[in-house]
């Protein structure tokens, strides 16, 4: 847990320089520095999702993703710079009712919420939110691509220990309380893909043909039980088929306690 | 068009109002030795719900609803809640379990043939999990899966008409399943046949599952799921009720001599299937599979993962009877106990003692030679220690290690143990007494407390008795200790007890 305590400690001795420089004229207010992006080089790999109009093999281009995922503080920020993402602001169809109601108002959350992430966000507001710091939230292949790695892997979806780990997360109850950002970097620098919250992708309602549960022709492929152990390659990956299972539960203006996200943003070079 | 539209109309009326006629096919599961066809699901629409919608009661294991008491259609609105909860698979170790209703099994629904089911799903906010549920009761694609995905913090609804009676098994079907149902998603929808059940005395609802951990049987703390195990169908605990205290002590089943019990019983797996036995009762009466028809007078009777029975038997004879899994090894290693605990007045006409069940002595091939050379050194009176020890060992195996296991160590929570017992030790004199007369009610062994039956054994002989408890006090880590025959004679004959009892 040593990186845990070395997070508080950073952020910690933020908030005090900058109250030292009297930055700061609310009394409820959490520094926000820019956002760390980490550079993910490209390449190929194997997805779980064995689609028909995806290759078994997926050509991921060069990005920049989010070292953290956003947190509350960061959202926060945001809501204020941009107040018709406000709770008591936004449109129904943009979020539904529960959207940020864990915060203590409609701009304030509490000193411990800070440096936790981000949850009860619509997919819309996420969108909106990666597009403040000119990204965009990743595809489900480059989420799923940077999340295979462990710490000293790029992919290390082989290795018992990085599945386990996840498992370990989805057998612990969830309070709504989650813990704060910055555990381990991975192999590439980026933090908490695993084991912290759900997190939001571009195209998480593209992840399955049929939304219509009344085609009974042509059924979902994980509403029915043998389906869902068709569609994946190897079984080992239901850990991370089960990811895909939340996000294909959700619409976009949905919120749950335990669903954040984070952005990436297309590599400048490759990307004219 | 028109003529035929109305002679449709006018028979689904007819069917609705004349539930005589409808009805009369299920008055078999009455007299199921006929073994009448139902109609099945073809004759088991009874037309639209009648009256207000009825909010079901639902209700946590073991117990059951009351029966519905109706005799026309209803329209049955059932409100089921998702949780995810961190709960105790074994005194101190926990699992988080996934859950109909907060329980494992999930609350049991109960409705009646020709209902119309308004079911709401409802996934509570703080999980992490979408999930579903798949109804066997339900006749349609998916048994409801597909109408029923909900993300956490949301609520499904979906509405069916029970076409067929019987008990059935519900389960989520959300991807992994097999993972969802190990985490304890399933429970039972009774589908009462129209005239309803025979009244019993007492209605109790237990479901067996297994379980696959990462840790070992036992092991503290929190436990994690582990696949390998569950796809090797190498279960870490094999339980009633979701914990391997569910059913045993302050929470056994609870009966008295003299009446009628029912158990709705259902195995939720995922993988295995189950030999369920009561060892000392007999069922009266099976309807094997959870279906229409019974067998009668059965000892043991199968019980396929997803599947379920209905058992009804009449007890006779006080005490503690023990609801296994007679693969058995599951019962004794993986936890598939429960106890149902019978309270009344003794019928020796029936039964000249208190027992457990005598079925496993034959698993103990016992070698005689050490207990017929203690006899003939007790004759000549040149009986040692060891010789002692080597008989009572003997015995000992062939008798009380049904109960306290071979190494003494007894079974958690059921059997108390002999090995480093404080309890013995107190007094080791009483345990003349114990094996003699039996030993009925609450007491405390190192720390933990049994309420159980352990039966008199007086139909052992005086130097059977004096070797065995010489055995026990000889083995395990005990403090040695030696009985002899004359003092186990000495107490045979100032407590009066009946004779030949047990094994």
């Amino acid at each position: 847990m040593n990186f845990f305590d070395s997070s508080v400690k950073r952020a910690a001795s933020r908030r005090g320089h900058r109250l030292a420089a009297g930055m700061i004229a609310l009394a409820l207010a959490f520094p926000v520095v820019a956002a760390e992006y980490i550079a993910i080089p490209g390449g190929a790999y194997q997805s779980v999702l064995p689609t028909a109009d995806t290759p078994l093999d997926v050509i991921i281009k060069p990005m920049s993703m989010r070292a953290e995922p956003v947190t509350n503080a960061e959202f926060l920020a945001f809501v204020r710079s941009h107040p018709q993402w406000r709770r008591d602001k936004v449109a129904g169809v943009f979020a539904e009712s529960r959207y940020l109601d864990h915060w203590m108002g409609d701009q304030s959350i509490s000193d411990a919420q800070a440096r936790q992430p981000i949850v009860k966000v619509s997919w819309f507001a996420a969108q909106a939110y990666c597009e403040s710091e000119d990204a965009r939230l990743p595809s489900w292949h480059e989420w799923e691509y940077v999340a295979a790695a462990d710490e000293t892997h790029r992919d290390a979806r082989n290795d018992p220990a990085w599945r386990n780990r996840i498992l370990g997360w989805y057998s612990k109850t969830s309070n709504g309380d989650p813990e704060w950002v910055g555990g381990a970097p991975n192999a590439y620098g980026v933090r908490d893909l695993h084991g912290l919250v759900w997190e939001w992708v571009d195209d998480f309602n593209a992840l399955f043909v049929s939304a219509d549960n009344r085609n009974q022709g042509d059924p979902d492929l994980l509403k029915f039980c043998g389906a869902g152990a068709l569609s994946m390659q190897d079984r080992d990956n239901y850990a991370v088929l089960m990811r895909i299972a939340m996000l294909s539960s959700l619409k976009g203006a949905d919120v749950t306690g335990n669903v954040g996200f984070r952005c990436v943003r297309p590599d400048q070079e490759t990307t004219p | 068009m028109k003529p035929v539209m109305i002679a449709i109309a006018l028979s689904a009326l007819l069917l609705g109002a004349c539930s005589s006629e409808t009805q009369a096919p299920s008055k078999t599961a009455l007299a199921a030795s006929e073994k009448v066809d139902t109609g099945g699901s073809a004759k088991g629409d009874f037309g639209p719900p009648q009256g207000e919608p009825i909010h079901a009661i639902l209700t946590s294991p073991p117990e059951v609803p009351p029966a519905t008491g109706r005799t026309a259609p209803a329209k049955v609105i059932v409100e089921l809640e998702v949780r995810e909860l961190e709960m105790e698979i074994s005194e101190g170790s926990t699992y988080t379990f996934w859950t109909f209703g907060g329980t494992v099994p999930g609350s049991f629904i109960r409705v009646r043939q020709g209902d119309t089911v308004e079911f709401h799903l409802k996934n509570h906010p703080d999980s992490k999990m979408p999930h579903n549920i798949d109804l066997h009761g339900v006749t349609g694609p998916g048994g409801g899966a597909s109408s029923s995905f909900t993300a956490p913090g949301h609520e499904s609804q979906f509405t069916f008409k029970a076409l067929n009676h019987g008990l059935f098994v519900y389960h989520c079907a959300t991807a992994p399943v097999g993972m969802h149902i190990a985490n304890g998603m399933y429970g039972m929808i009774l589908v009462e046949p129209p005239e309803g059940l025979p009244p019993v005395d007492h209605e109790y609802y237990v479901m067996q599952g297994d379980f696959y951990t990462v840790g070992k049987y036992r092991e503290k703390g929190l436990q994690a799921f582990d696949m390998q195990k569950a796809i090797d169908e190498n279960p870490t605990y094999v339980l009633f009720n979701g914990s391997e205290g569910a059913l045993i002590n302050e929470k056994a089943l609870k009966a008295r001599t003299g009446e009628h019990v029912r158990l709705f019983m259902g195995n939720g797996g995922p993988n295995l299937v189950s030999s369920f036995h009561v060892i000392g009762e007999i069922f009266d009466k099976v309807w094997y599979e959870g279906g229409t028809h019974y067998q009668e007078n059965v000892q043991t009777t199968l019980i396929p993962s997803g599947g379920a029975m209905m058992a009804d038997f009449h007890v006779e004879v006080p005490g503690s009877y023990v609801l296994v899994d007679h693969s058995i090894f599951r019962a004794f290693n993986k936890g598939a106990l429960a106890i149902l605990k019978v309270d009344g007045e003794e019928d020796k006409a029936i039964y000249s003692g208190k027992e457990v069940d005598s079925v496993y002595l034959g698993d103990k091939a016992v070698s005689l030679e050490p207990v017929t050379e203690a006899r003939d050194a007790a004759v000549s009176g040149t009986l040692t220690l060891e010789q002692q020890i080597a008989a009572g060992k003997a015995h000992y195996t062939g008798t009380c290690s049904v109960c306290h296991q071979d190494n003494g160590e007894g079974l958690a929570g059921v059997f108390p143990p002999l090995a480093k017992s404080d309890f013995l030790s107190k007094d080791p004199e009483a345990a003349i007494h114990y094996v003699l007369n039996g030993l009925v009610g609450k007491i405390t062994v190192n720390g933990k407390e049994y309420d159980s039956v352990m039966p008199p054994m007086s139909q052992l002989n005086n130097d059977e008795i004096a070797n065995i408890l010489t055995y026990v006090f000889n083995s395990w880590g005990n403090d040695d200790g030696r009985v002899s025959a004359e003092q186990v004679g000495k107490v045979r004959k100032e407590t009066p007890r009946s004779e030949g009892a047990a094994h």
